[in-house]
């Protein structure tokens, strides 16, 4: 009797062994070759819709803006689904591993204007030419943005989302104190065209403004913002780089080190939990203001700083930030998902985005439409938000990219121009730790 | 200690458990069964009692395996090659390259240093705190149980729980330290900014997490003291401090060494602590790399400047310094052994 009764139970004890095994190995195979598993598997659901699946980072806002309900509508045939993953830096290495493997991609997938060049240059052989899609017009984007998404060779292996022209935020009741000007007119015109103006109203500031306040937040986000406003900043139109002696990164790095000397910032860095909170203390009084920043400053500010903020025009126009979409030729309905990258990087639903959004359309024909050129912020003492930013638009340089942008601008931002802000060092110092650190980067050996 | 776990080990090897009573019997007992069934269903035991075990034991190996060995063995593969997070499967041959410019890495070296420094000024307060709070909490006390709970439990938060409120309390602007130091007029400290500041901040957040787990281990070894020898001491004229010194230090010494090795191996893959204290691009660990350790260099290299290979290298370097270490302690471990 003994043996019966045992047998079973060791049997049933492999058995569920074996079940967990497999079932715990399979899920491992199909995740990597089949992110949607169930009913997606084949593109195609119960209902014989086609699934379009969209990978994106952070907020796109796409749903939240409704757009995925009112394309659905339009194509009953079709279903959407989103996969978002929160931070570009987590999301970025994955895209790149999946596109490796050629295995695991999303039938549309979001990609970063950090890492738009090294797509465009290292990867364009995954991604479906959208230059003759059905729905896509060239002339419809800024220039610049369709060339960054777009090979040497002519194929465009992503449209161009949303865009970062930059204003720059400050705050009116700070202004008052210090004794410059508030109305977003003559403040625009205060620093017009020269960002030593800025650093000059700065000294402004600090001369007169009231104590424990700083004229900016970060030499850093600082000299971002100077840089970006020319078209060669780390490499050359030739992929040669030239970070060490660009007329760019010598200009920014001189108005940064300008801005820390004259104690005219708030020694923070953007996107600490400790930025967030001078924010919500208001300790500093200006800073560069993409279209996008004006929602993240109104959370962290919140009611408290209701009408005390305004944005004005930047001493030069730049961009900061925005991101593409492309198609990889591994996705399983490649027709359907490049007509729904078409629509929604198209002027209308773009503006549609910035409507809800605020992101700002990269195709100039959204800047005439309503939900742009109307487009006023309450927030920030009803500026009109559309307008200003169209117009910083138009005046952004071609933009020269390279695969090591992000480390590069790291490696000055949170290194060279840190030391010196924060731990005393001196501008030498800092700018010779700057290359080192971009030396180990860029090495490839 | 030792007795016991030699006996646990034997009767999970096949050969013992062979040894088994009831098995055989169990089978000889039926007089009617032919002898070739008898001599199959023998056979059938025999085989159980020696394979089954090994069975049992597979489903780790197998995964230890697919997730263990595997990656490791990968690692090291591709710490010999040229390979870049952007096209990772062009891998071409570097030899011991990577390994040669790790050796003249100075952010290697920086990183090396930071995590030897951290490691010590975490792990030494953090395992003497967890011997004096073991020793208190091996009194006879009211509600001993609400404490032992209460001490483990910030070893059951996140680390990025951990971290963040940690980054909060060490502000520079808004911390509450901070607004504690200027309060009593000594000054705020820019925490993150400076080398040492910035270490013992993050050595602070690994504390406050490991303290209560290692306190819990030395309390279960306290308690496996025998009591006639604190009997004997106290006998003798030995104070409470000379019986902790003589009697309860010398029977924990195993266990210290247990913890020890522990805390090491976690200090060494430190990673999670100082890249949340960093905030925003914490992976670079302060402008002067000031508290970056090899774990934030490793992930830096590999998964923000995409060198691939390097990272590995770096990887299997960690790798050879805890061998060293364990070397280490083996010999520290023979060398207890033998003199007790």
């Amino acid at each position: 009797m003994r043996t019966s009764t045992r047998t079973p139970h060791r049997a049933v004890v492999v058995a569920a062994v074996v079940a967990l095994g497999a079932g715990l190995l399979g899920g491992c195979a199909e995740d990597s070759d089949d992110p949607d598993g169930g009913p997606g598997n084949s593109g195609t659901d119960a209902g014989g819709r086609t699934t379009i699946e969209i990978g994106t980072f952070g907020v796109f806002g796409y749903k939240q803006a409704g757009l995925y309900d009112e394309y659905m509508k339009l194509h009953p045939e079709i279903l959407i689904k989103e996969d978002v993953t929160e931070r570009v830096d987590t999301y970025y290495p994955e895209l790149l591993t999946h596109l490796a493997a050629n295995s695991g991609l999303q039938d549309i997938q979001a990609i970063e204007v950090g890492n738009i060049n090294e797509i465009a240059t290292t990867q364009a052989d995954k991604f479906e030419d959208l230059s003759k899609a059905p729905g896509v017009d060239k002339s419809n984007w800024l220039d610049w943005k369709w060339a960054q998404g777009t090979t040497k060779d002519g194929r465009t292996v992503a449209l161009g989302t949303d865009i970062g022209p930059m204003g720059m935020c400050y705050r009116k009741d700070l202004f008052e104190k210090a004794g410059l000007p508030t109305d977003r007119e003559a403040v625009g015109r205060l620093w017009a065209g020269d960002w030593q103006k800025y650093v000059e109203a700065g000294k402004r500031y600090k001369a007169k403004g009231p104590k424990g306040t700083a004229f900016t937040d970060s030499a850093a986000g600082l000299f971002a913002a100077v840089n970006n406003g020319y078209a060669e900043r780390f490499y050359d139109a030739d992929g040669e780089l030239i970070y060490k002696d660009s007329p760019a990164v010598k200009t920014a790095w001189d108005v940064a080190m300008q801005a820390v000397e004259g104690g005219l910032t708030a020694k923070l860095k953007q996107f600490d939990k400790a930025w967030d909170q001078a924010y919500a203390n208001g300790t500093f009084a200006t800073v560069s203001c993409p279209p996008w920043m004006l929602g993240y400053i109104k959370e962290k500010a919140g009611a408290a700083g209701e009408d005390k903020w305004d944005v004005a025009a930047a001493p030069k126009p730049a961009n900061w930030g925005g991101s593409f979409i492309g198609v990889p030729k591994a996705g399983r309905n490649k027709a359907e998902a490049v007509k729904l990258a078409a629509w929604l990087t198209a002027p209308e639903q773009q503006a549609k985005l910035f409507d809800k959004q605020a992101s700002f359309p990269s195709t100039p024909p959204a800047y005439e439409l309503d939900a742009v050129s109307g487009a006023r912020n309450p927030y920030f003492g009803d500026a009109p938000t559309g307008r200003l930013f169209a117009e910083a638009a138009k005046g952004i340089p071609t933009l020269v990219l390279g695969p090591k942008d992000q480390q590069i601008g790291t490696a000055f931002g949170d290194v060279g121009i840190l030391q010196v802000e924060q731990q005393g060092k001196s501008p030498e110092q800092g700018w010779e730790a700057a290359l080192k650190e971009i030396d180990n980067a860029v090495d490839g050996g | 200690m030792r007795p016991y776990t030699d006996q646990a080990v034997s009767p999970s090897a096949g050969d013992a458990a062979a040894d088994r009573p009831g098995t055989e019997p169990a089978a000889a007992g039926r007089p009617g069964d032919t002898d070739r069934r008898r001599a199959w269903r023998s056979r059938r035991y025999r085989w159980d009692t020696k394979y089954s075990p090994y069975a049992f034991v597979a489903p780790f190996f197998v995964f230890f395996a697919a997730f263990g060995v595997f990656p490791l063995l990968y690692t090291g593969w591709s710490s010999l090659h040229r390979v870049s997070l952007s096209a990772p499967n062009d891998m071409r041959w570097a030899g011991l390259h990577n390994y040669t410019r790790l050796l003249e890495d100075e952010f290697f070296w920086n990183a090396l240093r930071n995590t030897f420094t951290i490691g010590v000024l975490s792990t030494v307060p953090q395992l003497l705190m967890a011997l004096g709070i073991a020793h208190l909490l091996n009194y006879r006390l009211r509600a001993s149980g609400f404490f032992r709970v209460a001490i483990l439990t910030p070893y059951a938060t996140s680390v990025a729980a951990a971290t963040l409120v940690f980054v909060l309390l060490f502000g520079r602007d808004y911390g509450m330290i901070n607004w504690a130091l200027d309060a009593v007029g000594l000054g705020k400290v820019d925490w993150q900014s400076g080398t040492l500041s910035s270490q013992v901040a993050v050595s602070s957040i690994v504390i406050w997490r490991w303290t209560g787990y290692n306190a819990l281990i030395y309390l279960a070894a306290m308690q496996a003291v025998p009591n006639d020898l604190y009997e004997s001491a106290a006998l003798d004229g030995a104070t409470r401090w000379q019986q902790f010194l003589h009697v309860t230090i010398p029977s924990l010494r195993p266990t210290i060494l247990f913890t020890v090795v522990v805390s090491t191996i976690g200090a060494t893959q430190l990673f999670g602590e100082p890249l949340l204290f960093g905030g925003a691009g914490g992976q670079k660990g302060g402008a002067s790399h000031q508290f970056q350790t090899l774990g934030l260099y490793l992930y830096e290299q590999g998964w923000f400047n995409f060198h691939l290979g390097r990272a590995s290298a770096i990887a299997w370097a960690m790798f050879l310094i805890l061998l060293i270490v364990a070397g280490v302690y083996l010999l520290i471990a023979r060398r207890l052994r033998r003199s007790q």
